[in-house]
């Protein structure tokens, strides 16, 4: 045997001691385009920090190419396991094939790919039509089977969480005559849109009086639309319901003063049930479901929304 | 061949075209002549497309024919260069050459091809340019010779040339004339239009003349004299001839010196030359195009820079046309077109414009005042317009030149430099703007006159520099000052005088 | 002001056509009602609503109209905001956080300026630099959030009244009749006009085209960053990512519906800002006659195209042949008849 070897064993030798101490997990970020997804990262790494892993993340601000070159680093630094949240559906067989032939297990977080679904562990997300069937559950028991009529802010035109929120939510009502959809549109998903579409449903709807409740897509264009409701001279959380999802701190600002009364949290802890589902799969090799969804879990002013805005303010939202 | 019946066309305004007959037999040069704004130009794009005319036929081998564009009237056979250059300054020669006709395979342009196609094409004109370059990089007698050679080979069987010889020099003149005989002879009709008589003289065999967009005669050239065709195109005699108006060359006159100019250029640009130019002086540059004569000028007004000013009173900053402007210098560019007018403008607007610029924009004139410096010059230099607030880009273009003229003596500078000033200017205002020029020597202003016809140049200038091959090679006064001298200089410099 | 009126016509008459069409779509268009001494109604709405657009429009009219075009706008009204909204957090005060504000708005405008003018970058290309990149510096500002505020006389530029009119519309009128005056109570329209159309030429003449061309970008930023300071005050927050998104092209859109060439010259002020009414009018409108999303882009686009064919010289030279046509039927042997 020559020196060399030797070395080499003993090289191999101690990097496998250490990665008995702590597993190593690579996670590949989108980036950081809402406070939604700045909170994912934030509470990603707190989850690992709580339980020991050592985490490398990596920022891939919107680019698939930064993605790809990330996964690969990962396989090729030897890491125990790979968090992505992909950017785009497509594109990802190849990358996931090599982390599949590297024996690391792939985990999505809260989007999607259309690759074959044994070239990842599992995916760990939010169930977008139960968050909207949440939200129109709550209003028919707000609405107490009292006649309700409903102006709905879409989000982006198209995108997939506007879809099914919206589906959801008519699920939700479905089968109560007395809650009507009366008027339905964009707000883009932003505060600005928010406001301005609300306050052209207030013009058409004889100033707000024929409204009684407002559902969201996001939390975002709740707070524009409140805003609306209070400059139109209206009470909202009073004259207006306001439910709506997401359950960023913003909202809960709101509920506390009175002008929100539901929220539907999209929770950005994915990592945790991810943390989880790995720590099964390393210990004795067991394989979760393939689609592992996270709690809506709905808040309204009963639970203390002044202290649910104080536990998230600092989460990089 | 081409036969026109009662063309009559419309501007807001302007009856350019009232009821006007043409018609060009095969193989003939066939003149067409008259005032600026006579409706030259516009008979000539009605013919081609770019107008439509509003009444009138016009038959080509007998059969009606109405092109709505140039490249329709090409296919029936109408080629045509405009008076202001057509092409594509940031294209390549070649590719300007071939536009459209590219040659391909398999739907790719093969450069190889079009580049040998290109010098093909040019080969005749004894042009000898680097066709790969962009057109851009060309002079614009150089430009003018490829609109040529572009419209000859598209056309079949008529060419119409709108003041092709304006920006050429007398060499490049006869360059062009032996290609049109050539083209004559192969039995295309050709339109000639121009406002050098001389050369109508020397080229056509029929001329027609229009005056207000009227039809006036038409003749052969034999049975027509100078005079008669001057007053043909004037409606009446021209009463002052330019060589009336020439500066009398006997004696050498001293003039109050006024500006020294120092190590002016740049090698491989021009120069370094030295000038001096005295008060109420006109000193001329004569040279062939290219030889550095733009070039000298440009480095006079702060366009380029190199080299030193200085006036009785001290050193004067120079080196940006704003600084020259403000040290009283006016410059009128050789390219109207790209250099001079700004076309969607007014008329009274654009000749505001250096005074304006010279005032700061917190100081705007008054429109009355703007109204009464247009008016006066629209008066004084005969602009044909319809009224000051007709955008100068719609008057012919002769009338433009004179805009830009008015421009710069709106500004009564001490030191004014012409390039070209005259060209494309019929014969009256021609004469006109001599007698302008001798007015403002007269009151001290001092001139810098390039020019490509010599006559001009004798006329008023009291000293001539030529220019050779980027250099200020000779300089004649007093009674040196005349063609054969000039043009042999122009041609060699050992026997002159050298300065440089 | 007889032939202000003449000019505006082809614009008045489109916002008319607009207003007409809405009003058929939503019969309560046109009510203006006094609440809680407030003016409200669609059409306080679009005045208010219109503001970004038609502040944008003011400067972008003046960055066209020297063949240039300005698509960094819709970003600096991000940045702006971002500087404005972390200004009032940061205790600079509302006078600070306006100054801040609109100092970064000027700067953009130096830095495409520069770009366009001394660089010799083509506008569209500079402008498209800071497009893309500003975002990035409007995030770090709100470090990716919604920058949150609560200061009453900020948000009173967003949402309050004065005399009962919503302040964005005070400030847009203001700012367009402000840039109106400038351009033609001085020479400045003349010469901007002129580098405009021939930049070459116009420098010849002494126009001092460098410090023009940096003087209409600054005067770009200047209106994002109004535009900016309106948005950010409205929401009570700046949104970096979606702040002023897209507006540019509203903006463009409504220079070009006003009648204004994108190959610079000639330009009206007034005739961008009925543009920009025009654009928020089908905005409102569309919100208002309640079709489906999934219309909202479609019906924009194809009120938008009808516009710009009607306005097209083409169209009107066609036009006129055709009246022409019908009132003196053409003699026979005219040039059209056989033509190939
Ligand atoms: N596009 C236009 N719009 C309005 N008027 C026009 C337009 N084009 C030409 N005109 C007018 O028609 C008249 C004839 O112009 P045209 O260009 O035919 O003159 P020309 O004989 O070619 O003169 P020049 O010798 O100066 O070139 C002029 O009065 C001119 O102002
Ligand atoms: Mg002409």
């Amino acid at each position: 045997m020559t020196i060399r070897t030797l070395l080499s064993a003993a090289a191999a030798l101690a990097l496998t001691a250490g990665m008995a101490q702590a597993q190593v997990v690579g996670f590949s970020q989108i980036g950081s385009e809402s406070g939604w997804r700045a909170a994912e990262t934030t509470l990603t790494k707190q989850q690992a920090a709580e339980r020991g892993i050592d985490l490398r993340f990596s920022d891939a601000q919107q680019r698939q190419e930064n993605q790809i070159a990330a996964i690969r680093s990962f396989i090729a630094q030897g890491v125990d396991a790979i968090l992505l949240a992909p950017v785009v559906a497509t594109g990802w067989d190849s990358v996931l094939e090599e982390a599949k032939e590297a024996d690391i297990p792939v985990v999505l977080l809260d989007r999607q790919v259309d690759s074959s679904d044994d070239l990842y562990l599992t995916a760990v997300g939010s169930d977008l039509v139960h968050e909207g069937q949440v939200a129109g559950e709550w209003l028919v028991s707000a609405a107490n089977g009292e006649d309700c009529r409903v102006v709905e802010l879409q989000g982006t035109t198209g995108s997939s969480p506007a879809i099914d929120r919206k589906t959801g939510f008519e699920q939700g009502i479905a089968g109560h005559d007395n809650i009507q959809l009366v008027r339905s549109q964009t707000g883009d998903f932003t505060r600005a849109q928010g406001k301005e579409v609300m306050e052209s449903f207030l013009q058409a709807e004889n100033g707000g009086k024929d409204i009684c409740a407002l559902y969201a897509h996001n939390d975002d264009m709740a707070v524009g639309a409140i805003q609306a409701i209070k400059e139109a001279g209206l009470q909202p959380g009073e004259d207006i319901l306001v439910v709506s999802i997401d359950a960023v701190p913003d909202i809960f600002q709101a509920m506390a003063a009175g002008e929100a009364n539901a929220t539907v949290e999209l929770t950005p802890n994915m990592a945790g049930p991810a943390f989880d589902a790995l720590a099964a799969y390393w210990k004795d090799g067991s394989v979760p479901a393939k689609f592992i969804q996270t709690e809506s879990k709905l808040y309204t002013p009963s639970d203390d929304p002044q202290a649910e805005y104080e536990r998230r303010k600092d989460l990089g939202y | 061949m081409l036969t026109i019946r009662s063309l009559t066309k419309r501007f807001p305004g302007t009856l350019a075209l009232d009821d006007v007959r043409f018609d060009l037999r095969a193989g003939e040069v066939h003149a067409l002549l008259g005032e600026n704004g006579a409706g030259k130009s516009t008979l000539i794009k009605c013919l081609t497309g770019a107008y439509r005319p509003d009444g009138g036929e016009i038959r080509l081998d007998g059969a009606k024919i109405a092109p709505r564009s140039t490249s329709e009237a090409q296919e029936l056979g109408i080629g045509t260069v405009y008076q202001e250059v057509n092409l594509l300054p940031n294209l390549t020669v070649a590719q300007n050459l071939c536009f459209g006709r590219e040659p391909r395979r398999a739907g790719m342009i093969r450069t190889r091809a079009m580049t040998r196609a290109a010098q093909d094409m040019l080969d005749p004109y004894g042009l000898d340019i680097d066709v790969t370059r962009d057109l851009g990089h060309y002079s614009v007698a150089i430009r003018q010779i490829v609109a040529i050679a572009r419209a000859v080979a598209l056309s079949g069987k008529v060419l119409i040339l709108d003041e092709p010889t304006a920006s050429l020099d007398a060499r490049e003149v006869k360059m062009l004339f032996d290609v049109v005989r050539g083209l004559k002879a192969r039995g295309l009709g050709i339109v000639f239009v121009s406002h050098f008589l001389d050369q109508v003289f020397d080229l056509s065999d029929r001329v027609t003349v229009l005056r207000n967009g009227r039809h006036i005669v038409t003749e052969d050239i034999a049975a027509l004299d100078r005079l008669s065709l001057i007053e043909h195109m004037l409606g009446h005699a021209l009463e002052t001839e330019v060589a009336d108006h020439a500066t009398s060359h006997d004696a050498v006159i001293a003039r109050p010196e006024m500006l020294t100019f120092r190590g002016m250029g740049r090698a491989g640009v021009v120069g370094p030359f030295d000038l001096d130019v005295g008060q109420g002086e006109v000193v001329g540059l004569a040279g062939l195009l290219g030889s550095g004569r733009t070039e000298s000028a440009e480095y006079l007004f702060g366009l380029r820079s190199g080299g030193t000013a200085e006036d009785i009173k001290g050193p004067i900053p120079i080196d940006t046309p704003r600084k020259a402007i403000a040290a009283g210098f006016g410059f009128a560019p050789e390219d109207r077109k790209t250099d001079g007018i700004v076309a969607e403008l007014s008329v009274r607007e654009n000749i505001a414009l250096a005074l304006q610029a010279r005032r700061g924009w917190a100081r705007p004139m008054p429109r009355a005042e703007q109204q009464r410096l247009a008016r006066m010059y629209i008066e004084r230099l005969d602009i044909r317009t319809s009224d000051a607030e007709k955008a100068v880009g719609d008057l012919s273009g002769g009338n433009q030149q004179k805009v830009v003229l008015a421009r710069w003596l709106a500004m009564n500078p001490r030191f004014l430099i012409l390039d070209e000033p005259t060209r494309g200017i019929d014969v009256g205002a021609h004469a006109e703007i001599l007698r302008l020029i001798h007015e403002l020597v007269g009151e001290g202003m001092s001139l810098l006159v390039i020019s490509s016809e010599l006559d001009e140049l004798i006329a008023v200038a009291d000293r001539v520099i030529v220019v050779r091959d980027r250099a200020h090679v000779a300089e004649l006064t007093g009674a040196e000052i005349r063609a054969d001298t000039i043009v042999r200089a122009i041609a060699r410099h050992d026997e002159i005088g050298e300065v440089a | 002001m007889q032939r202000t009126l003449t000019q505006l016509a082809p614009q008045l008459v489109t916002l008319a056509a607009v207003v007409l069409l809405v009003w058929v779509v939503f019969p309560g268009f046109l009510d203006i009602r006094l609440v809680d001494g407030r003016l409200v109604g669609p059409v306080i709405d679009i005045l208010k609503r219109g503001a970004p657009v038609a502040l944008l429009a003011t400067g972008m009219t003046l960055v066209i109209a020297t063949r240039g075009i300005d698509l960094s706008v819709g970003t600096v009204m991000a940045i702006c905001g971002a500087v404005a909204a972390w200004a009032i957090d940061g205790g600079f005060g509302l006078g600070g956080a306006l100054a801040l504000a609109i100092v970064a708005g000027l700067v953009a405008g130096l830095w495409n300026g520069t770009l366009v003018a001394i660089v010799g970058i083509q506008p569209i290309v500079a402008t498209l630099i800071l497009m893309t990149a500003g975002r990035g510096i409007a995030q770090l500002i709100t470090e990716g959030r919604i920058l949150t505020f609560t200061h009453d006389g900020f948000a009173w530029l967003g949402s309050g009244t004065l005399l009962a009119v919503p302040v964005p519309a005070v400030i847009w009128v203001l700012t367009g009749i402000a840039a109106a005056l400038l351009m033609r109570r001085t020479a400045l329209g003349l010469l901007v006009e002129a580098v405009g159309i021939n930049r070459r030429a116009a420098a010849l003449a002494g126009v001092n085209a460098t410090v023009l061309l940096i003087a209409v970008y600054m005067a770009s930023g200047l209106c994002a960053a109004l535009a900016g300071i309106i948005t950010a005050a409205d929401i009570r927050g700046a949104d970096a990512n979606n702040a002023g998104l897209w507006l540019e092209l509203d903006a463009i859109l409504a220079v070009v519906i006003g009648g204004n060439s994108l190959l610079g010259g000639r330009f009206s002020v007034a005739a961008s800002l009925i543009g920009a009414m025009i654009i928020q009018t089908i905005d409102t409108g569309i919100l208002l006659a309640g079709f489906p999303s999934e219309y909202n882009l479609v019906i924009k686009a194809a009120l938008v195209l009808v516009i710009l064919v009607l306005q097209s010289p083409r169209f009107a030279a066609e036009w006129r042949t055709w009246r022409a046509a019908r009132a003196e039927p053409r003699p026979a042997g005219q040039v059209q008849e056989d033509a190939p």
